[in-house]
């Protein structure tokens, strides 16, 4: 039974808002809420005995959204589940996933999932992957989400990830393989504030003539939060790699970043960029001097960066 | 009316005290133009802080339309309608140049049409620079004329700018001195613009030259043209003796 509290929860990682007529399949607490197949797009349960859906998306689909929402609304409660995803050839699809965890217990409360995406030749993905955690209870919200993504000839995916402030801990692990003429592109924001943990290794594997892989990785830590961030792009043959690792730190926060690049083939060209630093006392003076109070300026900063 | 009281600044540096402003007093009228310019490290800069609170003075009292602003933060004085436009702009990531159109006007549904008119008075086509974030993507001209749309786009009452033309091209140059002209003959603003440039200069009401912490000379351009040329050759002592070997 999806209640108010779901509703606001699934508005927030998935922008979800009454039910679409897209394929969708929304997961509460471990049971299935809502499934909906479309005529190109199949999910059904896994046959292997595994917790999760497999999504098959039939060659040639174009335009089409697929939502995969998970809730958690109880305390004192764990998750492993595998999604895996079969995109078939030149396809143009949107994948909106997310995990929504409203903890009012004082008990964890912890999603781990693991998504496999094997996109085929020349399709291209957009996918969205919002975490987000509330409630009023004392109990941890914990996200453990791996992704791995294999990309056929020609075959793209836009990644993008955000995590702002409600998780306690996350263990993040992204890795995608670039065939041939293959592109990757992922985006990561990230506030951490409080006590809270956020781990992330991501490695972008570019095996095939003529692939691409970037990352941009944005972040701000306030507080006593904690950031570890480790991406690593692997060049196998003619290939271009960039990695772009940007942090705002603040308070008694601690981030460390550790980009690495390594080239198995002289037509690798590989770039890593690192940065973290406080906000910048001529920003802040600027936008007060445009009538914005300091704190009003922090915000405008944070959310500009974030954006 | 602005009115400066008495301002001294002084630092401390490996225990030496160093004035930086010195007993500086100043009234400004509403709706005029003055330029301060002088020699590099007078304390124009610093003198234009201090006005908008960026710096706070050692001793002196500032007063605004009547009012003591001395203890304002800059906050309050540009709440009060004080604006300033940095030399060196700082960028942002992330931050688009509508967005910080939008901050600097206080409207939060800032048009594209009023967005245009300020970029166009700087010399930007809104077209090309709306969306783009002000990053290290954009030149330092290009990020200079973007400080300027800024304090257009807040409609102060009193403008200051410093070094309004360091980094801009010669195009973008003129266009922004007729704006200046423009608020200047609607008296739409009273504007302290710290400048070195003869253009600007001829466009001033008044011109306050500002050198070793004072100030030096007041007047029109035309009586302190000479001034300053004198002092610029007098004070060099490679041109001088060149000179005196001539003579």
């Amino acid at each position: 039974m999806i209640n108010e509290i779901d509703q606001a929860l699934l508005e927030k990682i998935a922008d979800l808002v009454g039910k679409p007529v897209d394929a969708l399949n929304i997961r509460k607490d471990g049971g299935c809420e809502a499934r909906q197949s479309t005529e190109h797009i199949k999910i059904d349960a896994r046959t292997d005995g595994k917790e999760g859906i497999d999504i098959r998306i039939l060659d040639g689909t174009k335009g089409e959204k697929c939502y995969i929402p998970v809730v958690i609304s109880k305390s004192d409660y764990s998750e492993m589940v595998y999604n895996d995803f079969y995109v078939g050839e030149n396809c143009d699809v949107d994948i909106i996933a997310g995990c929504g965890i409203h903890n009012s217990g004082c008990d964890e409360a912890r999603h781990d999932g693991v998504h496999t995406f094997h996109i085929g030749k020349n399709s291209h993905v957009r996918y969205a992957e919002k975490h987000y955690g509330e409630g009023e209870g004392t109990g941890a919200k914990v996200m453990n989400p791996q992704t791995v993504v294999y990309l056929d000839e020609g075959a793209t995916i836009q990644m993008e990830t955000v995590q702002i402030r409600g998780i306690d801990s996350t263990k993040r692990y992204t890795k995608i393989v670039c065939g041939k003429g293959a592109e990757a592109l992922i985006t990561e924001r990230l506030l951490t504030h409080g006590r809270q943990l956020a781990e992330s290794d991501m490695e972008i594997v570019l095996d095939g003539e003529d692939s691409k892989g970037r990352v941009i990785s944005r972040s701000v830590a306030q507080d006593e939060s904690r950031q570890v961030f480790r991406p690593i792009v692997v060049g196998n043959d003619k290939c271009f790699g960039h990695v772009q690792c940007d942090s705002i730190i603040m308070g008694n926060a601690k981030i460390e970043s550790v980009p690495a690049i390594t080239a198995n083939s002289t037509e690798a060209q590989l770039i890593h960029e690192a940065a973290i630093g406080k906000i910048a006392g001529d920003q802040l003076l600027k936008l007060q001097t445009l009538g914005l109070t300091e704190e009003e300026a922090e915000d405008c900063i944070l959310k500009g960066f974030l954006a | 009316m602005l009115e400066l009281k008495h301002i001294s600044y002084t630092v401390s540096d490996a225990g030496m005290e160093q004035a930086i402003l010195n007993d500086v007093s100043v009234s400004i009228p509403d709706g005029k133009l003055v330029v301060f310019t002088g020699p590099n490290g007078g304390g124009k800069t610093t003198l234009a802080k201090v006005i908008m609170g960026l710096v706070t003075p050692t001793s002196g009292q500032i007063l605004y339309n009547g009012r003591d602003i001395t203890g304002l933060s800059i906050t309050e004085r540009a709440r009060l309608g004080i604006s300033y436009g940095f030399q060196q702009p700082p960028r942002f990531k992330g931050i688009t140049v509508r967005d910080l159109l939008t901050v600097a006007s206080g409207d939060d549904n800032l048009s594209k049409d009023k967005c245009c008119r300020y970029l166009t008075q700087v010399g930007l086509c809104a077209n090309d620079y709306l969306d783009r974030e002000v990053d290290v993507s954009l030149s330092g001209g290009e990020v200079k004329r973007i400080e300027i749309a800024t304090i257009l786009a807040r409609g102060s009452e009193l403008m200051i700018f410093d070094e309004p033309e360091a980094g801009i091209d010669l195009w973008s140059f003129a266009r922004l001195t007729e704006t200046f002209e423009d608020i200047h003959r609607t008296h739409s603003a009273t504007m302290i613009i710290i400048s070195h440039q003869e253009r600007i200069i001829r466009l001033a009401d008044e011109i306050i030259v500002v050198g070793g912490g004072q100030l030096q000379y007041r007047g029109s351009a035309d009586e302190i043209f000479p001034k300053i040329m004198a002092d610029t050759l007098g004070s060099c002592p490679v041109l001088t003796r060149k000179e005196a070997a001539g003579a």
